[in-house]
């Protein structure tokens, strides 16, 4: 299988806790600007692996990386984090809104950590275009000075997306995004990502077989830490050529 | 049903214990009540002789029998502030460290001896300020053209400093361990860097408690009483700058206790603890306050 412009080239990728090999010699080229889903029973190495992606992995005590993994045609190993970071956004599994800050204040703290100070009309538009791509905006405009804790799980979690947004990222990894939300709030993000690949690579873990099935482009297949298949999702849920793939998506093992 | 044979009695017991919980509830707020009347009882005469007036006259003179408490009760304040000036950035600085910031395997010995320096007693704090911080405050005032006693407020606020350290940085250190980890990796996620990180989101997270830690060593600070009375030099008098010697309401009260033969004397002395007693609450209920109010919810 070809892929063209890859935005992730990742060779020989292994990741470690401690002595714990928790990926390994995973070798896989990621196309841009489609939503990519990390599918695999827990404890597989799906989270372990998009958390590399943006070298969040190292922050774990203990943890490191071999291989090479390039973004575009850059080794993100060989560059700062911090940089990496803000080329390749993250979602987390819990939404996690800063509960110190207002709305405004979390959808610009991409900024505000960095102590970039950005003039109040320019700070207003990346707001408000953000919490619009992340279809928030008509939810939150009247209440944008408040702490967004009292939000609902479904709308912390688009104020969330917003925040990743606003630094305007590459790429966009989603650990799980919707796994502690209700069916109408998972929907409603599924069908932000199914928006937002017009601009940005998505890289999604997801436990949900149906929800990678409506929202991905390609799959890749993830067991016991190694990459077991990757292809185009109707392709990989149709006809995969991996028997554990297919144990997988029939119900086998979860 | 399955009924065990005694449940009859212990659901007796239950009720017992239930009780027996609310008395000693009960009993502490008793025991507060009780101090603060006793204290009123006894400082009567006092009270009664010199009004409200106590207050603010700065002439504490048990020859003439006329006292004010002013001047302990600016030592006090002075002693305490300046002590939780100096400690707080060390205290902060410290707690960063232990709770975010050093692996386990140094933060846990570090950890263990700053918590054996607060069960350090009091006094020895004292001799150890006598011999080893008097000589070197002393050569600092006489470099820098200060009345070179080597006692005194200054020397009483190093000491309360130290003393109180690690009850701050405990608690600030306990706190910024609360964090919660996924706060920290969403900014770290937005490209943040560790100092990035603390400054924007673990400080302003624990804010509120790393106050209450502070409020802790404050009412440590305002009531301690040996270390303090062996360095500040015992001096009734109004105090003119930080390099006098001075008391406290604590050490006046431990200096003369014991002298005190007249009645209005001893009297007097109670009263200082009263107001003391009051500073404490008052200081501690404002606290309370002011952590609620910026408690993040």
């Amino acid at each position: 299988m070809k892929i063209k412009n890859p935005i992730f080239t990742t060779e020989d990728l292994c990741a470690y806790y401690g002595d714990f090999m928790a990926i390994k010699h995973v070798t896989v080229k990621i196309p841009e600007k489609q939503v990519t889903a990390v599918m695999g029973p827990s404890g597989c190495g799906k989270t372990t692996f998009i958390r590399c992606l943006n070298r969040l992995h190292e922050l774990t005590p203990g943890a490191r990386i071999t291989g090479k993994i390039f973004l575009r045609d850059q080794d993100i190993l060989q560059m700062d984090p911090i940089i990496v970071r803000r080329k390749v956004g993250m979602v987390f599994q819990r939404p996690n809104p800063f509960p110190t800050m207002t709305i405004y204040e979390n959808v610009l703290a991409g900024y505000k950590l960095l102590g970039i100070r950005l003039p109040k009309k320019e700070a207003d538009r990346i707001v408000e275009e953000a919490l619009k791509k992340a279809a928030l905006w008509d939810e939150v405009k009247d209440v944008l000075h408040r702490r967004g804790t009292f939000l609902s799980g479904g709308q912390q979690q688009r104020l969330c997306i917003a925040r990743a947004l606003a630094v305007k990222p590459e790429v966009l990894l989603m650990d799980e995004p919707t796994s502690a939300l209700d069916p109408k709030a998972t929907l409603q993000i599924e069908n932000l990502i199914v928006e937002l690949k017009q601009t940005v690579t998505i890289i999604i873990v997801t436990h949900n077989m149906p929800q990678a099935g409506r929202i991905s482009d390609y799959t890749a297949f993830f067991y016991l830490g190694e990459l077991i298949e990757f292809g185009p999702t109707a392709e990989v849920f149709t006809n995969p050529k991996d028997p554990r793939t297919e144990e997988y998506l029939t119900g086998k093992f979860s | 049903m399955f009924e065990p044979k005694n449940l009859y009695r212990q659901i007796k017991y239950d009720l017992l214990f239930r009780k027996l919980a609310t008395s000693m509830g009960a009993l502490v707020i008793f025991l507060v009540v009780a101090t603060f009347f006793t204290l009123v009882y006894e400082s009567w005469p006092a009270i009664k002789a010199f009004g409200l007036r106590f207050l603010w006259n700065t002439t504490w003179d048990p020859v003439s029998l006329e006292f004010g408490a002013l001047p302990f009760l600016v030592g006090t304040l002075i002693t305490s502030f300046l002590a939780l000036l100096i400690a707080t950035p060390f205290a902060l600085a410290g707690a960063i460290f232990l709770g975010e910031l050093a692996p386990p395997k140094i933060a846990n010995p570090v950890s263990f001896v700053m918590e054996l320096l607060a069960g350090i007693p009091s006094v020895i704090y004292g001799l150890w300020a006598l011999f080893y911080l008097v000589p070197l405050v002393r050569a600092f005032e006489l470099k820098i053209g200060a009345p070179p006693y080597g006692l005194g407020l200054f020397t009483a606020s190093l000491v309360l400093a130290i003393m109180i350290l690690p009850y701050a940085l405990s608690v600030a250190r306990d706190v910024i361990k609360l964090v919660p980890q996924d706060l920290k990796e969403a900014a770290y996620g937005l490209g943040a860097t560790r100092w990035e990180t603390i400054r924007h989101i673990v400080l302003p997270y624990a804010r509120s408690g790393i106050l209450a830690g502070i409020v802790l060593a404050l009412g440590r600070a305002l009531g301690e009483t040996m270390a303090v009375t062996m360095v500040i030099g015992n001096r009734s008098a109004m105090p003119q700058s930080i390099w006098d010697l001075a008391n406290t309401m604590a050490s006046v009260i431990a200096n003369e206790f014991t002298e005190a033969t007249e009645d209005v004397h001893l009297a007097a002395l109670v009263e200082i603890g009263l107001l003391l007693f009051v500073i404490t609450v008052v200081v501690n209920l404002v606290a309370r306050i002011f952590i609620v109010k910026t408690k993040v919810r």
